[in-house]
């Protein structure tokens, strides 16, 4: 789960990182006042968005007066702001943070991530703030430092150090330096976060080592534990049939393309996506019904693929294991019942019990496209959209 | 010998009296495993399925002789059960569970550390489908009757692309000696690497194939252990190649999030390490039998 940048400077703020004074705002007039309680002579407006680069889309204004404040946020509120992050679609900004504009010396990197191959957590820093940790890697690999925690222990002060030093950072400031990358380390670990990422992470005019950017995203797995973490939510920023697929338990990712489709596992969904692509057709979602593919699953899949206006054809493919066939097919028919599908229906049932629940799907005058193998239903489906 | 369980392998069902558990444990006992009870904190001293029920790991061991677990317990008391596990003695534990936080799996695998390598359990899974032997044993949740007996070892992240390799291999009349799910988790209690392995050293196998996803370095790891190590051949499908970047395909552990990544980058360093590829996921039966009759 994603959330907000004024979300996570609060969460880093409450864990000893300095953030530059802010505030949010809903309306031009509130972001006015804002401004003047921050007080200062510049501030800087921008508009929150569960996305990165939004400098580059025009989602971050610099303004000398509380009324240029009002006015960017005028700006900016309830525009769709589209970045190279959030596809086309782009994402709505129904908020607006107002922060105290920054005199920046030097601009640094600061990430948290799991590192997969050592099965820890690995802290990556970098000299080149303000670029994404992609363009350091590519651009200037040889300033990048990282540094893997031992999380049954958790950072140490020297590994802090080291990389404080290691980015170049003065003397004096070093121990300030250190409390804020173990600040950002306590976050992640006790929060079951997944990502922590403070681009850039700056060191003032005034020395000050501040926050003035940052994302995090959290384990969807462990928000039964973490209240404060789920109540941040924001459904606005993410597509509408996403949310509605992860209320009623299914995995779902809305792509390009105008197949949709209706699978059981998560393994067996790519590998379908990927036999559509063979067979020279577009998915236009991943969707894994679980494994046990229930018939309630499979009516909320129906239902939800009918949302998505691209679709032209729709591919079933369930492999029943220890559910049956029998009792997948019926769960289809009771599903074309409720719901009316207008586009070719396309389903591949393959495991246990495969010829009964063909004969069920037969014997139901359901209008659809039988298949036998994974490739046939691919090739059946990407014929059908010409049809 | 097989790959992790054998004909007679004691198995105990953690979380037994739950629904899961108790279904699961049914559908075992049918296919011929060899369950000797289950563990309930609270419901110790009663029968269930006609089975002991205890309140401990170490109390079941102690009176059934278990060596093999199985856990069909809630996320949230997953990691504390797979701990308990390892603690009784337990040599072989499968985690079935999906959603399991990530931090608690890295607490598991710290715990474990405390053991020499000889008493060190072996946890496969989480969010997985388990282990079977086909003809022997089953410690999971898969339809055995799709599994032939044979000589062919599978390992898949993912428990249905597993079942539809199963069954395209018994189409074409290849058999399996194991199957191994490994589930589809960012971090795992065993890697395709340390399963690989297993079937390297299992004089019933003949040849491996890996079902991978995007995300992750375990697959490319594994190739590289099998061009070091290896002289079975390896055969590999990596389902993915249309994910788009940075999404999470379901398994939590299926996002490309680094180079090496994606389908596409798995493949071209697989091939570079002699292994296999199956070109697409309705191949996998065929790839395999091309390389049997070659080998």
């Amino acid at each position: 789960m994603d959330i907000h940048e004024y979300q996570a400077k609060k969460i880093l703020s409450d864990f000893g990182v300095t953030i530059p004074r802010g505030g949010i705002a809903y309306s031009p007039e509130n972001a006015e006042n804002k401004a003047r309680e921050i007080g200062g002579t510049k501030w800087v407006v921008k508009a929150q968005i569960h996305s990165g680069a939004r400098g580059k889309a025009g989602g971050i204004i610099l303004c000398d007066t509380p009324l240029a404040v009002a006015q960017a946020t005028d700006k900016l509120l309830g525009k769709k702001l589209v970045t190279n992050q959030t596809g086309p679609e782009g994402k709505i900004v129904n908020r607006i943070y107002i922060e105290e504009a920054t005199e920046i010396k030097k601009e640094l990197y600061l990430g948290l991530v799991f590192d997969r191959s050592s099965e820890s957590i690995m802290v990556v820093a970098s000299t080149e703030g303000g670029m994404s940790v992609e363009e350091i890697a590519k651009q200037k690999p040889e300033t990048i430092i990282r540094s893997k925690i031992e999380v049954a222990v958790g950072m140490q002060q020297f590994q802090a150090r080291e990389i404080a030093f290691g980015l170049g950072i003065e003397a004096q400031l070093i121990r300030r330096a250190a409390e804020t990358i173990i600040g950002c380390y306590r976050a992640f670990s006790e929060l079951d976060a997944t990502m922590v990422e403070v681009n850039p992470l700056v060191i003032s005019n005034q020395d000050q080592i501040l926050a003035l950017d940052c994302k995090m995203s959290f384990d969807n797995n462990a928000l039964f534990r973490r209240n404060q973490v789920s109540e941040l939510r924001d459904k606005t920023q993410e597509n509408s049939n996403e949310v509605y697929a992860s209320d009623r338990g299914l995995n779902y990712v809305s792509l390009e393309g105008n197949i949709g489709n209706i699978i059981n596992g998560a393994g067996l969904a790519m590998a379908s996506m990927d036999m559509i692509k063979l067979a020279g057709g577009e998915p236009a979602n991943f969707l894994d019904v679980g494994g046990g593919a229930t018939p309630e699953k499979i009516v909320k899949a129906f239902k939800l693929i009918s949302m998505d206006e691209k679709v032209k054809v729709i591919l079933v493919n369930i492999f029943a294991g220890i559910n049956r066939c029998d009792w997948v097919a019926e769960g289809i028919v009771q599903a074309l019942q409720k719901i009316e599908i207008k586009v070719p229906l396309v389903i591949r049932l393959a495991g246990t019990n495969v010829e009964k629940g063909n004969q069920i799907l037969k014997e139901s005058k359901i209008n659809y496209i039988e298949a036998k193998t994974l490739e046939e239903a691919a090739n059946k489906a990407v014929k059908a959209i010409g049809n | 010998m097989a790959v992790i369980i054998e004909k007679n392998t004691k198995i105990i069902v953690q979380g037994f009296t739950g629904k899961m558990g108790s279904f699961h444990a049914e559908e075992m006992i049918k296919y011929g495993s060899n369950v000797v009870g289950g563990v309930t904190p609270g419901k110790g001293g009663s029968k269930h399925l006609n089975l002991p029920v205890f309140n401990t790991v170490k109390e079941a061991v102690k009176n059934t002789g278990a060596t093999a677990s199985i856990l069909f317990v809630p996320p949230a008391f997953a990691a504390d059960s797979a701990m308990e596990a390892a603690d009784a003695g337990i040599k072989s534990c499968v985690a079935i569970v999906d959603g399991i936080p990530s931090h608690d799996m890295i607490r598991i695998k710290r715990y474990m550390r405390r053991y020499t390598k000889s008493e060190k359990m072996s946890l496969v899974g989480p969010n997985c489908a388990g282990i079977i032997s086909p003809g022997k044993s089953m410690l999971g949740i898969m339809p055995g009757h799709i599994y032939k007996e044979g000589r062919v070892g599978i390992i898949s992240r993912s428990g249905t692309l597993g079942y539809e390799a199963a069954q395209q291999l018994k189409n074409l009349d290849i058999g399996v000696s194991t199957s191994v799910g490994i589930g589809g988790d960012p971090i795992n209690g065993s890697s395709f690497k340390d399963i690989i392995g297993k079937f390297e050293e299992d004089d019933e196998t003949d040849a491996i194939l890996m079902i991978g996803e995007i995300g992750g370095p375990q697959e490319v790891a594994a190739g590289k252990f099998a061009k070091e190590n290896m002289k079975k051949p390896v055969i590999a499908y990596i389902a993915g190649l249309t994910a788009p970047k940075g999404r999470v395909m379901g398994h939590a552990g299926a996002i490309v999030s680094a180079y090496g990544e994606s389908a596409v980058e798995k493949v071209e360093i697989l091939k570079e390490y002699g292994i296999t590829i199956s070109k697409n996921p309705s191949v996998m039966g065929d790839t395999v039998k091309s390389v049997l009759s070659k080998s």
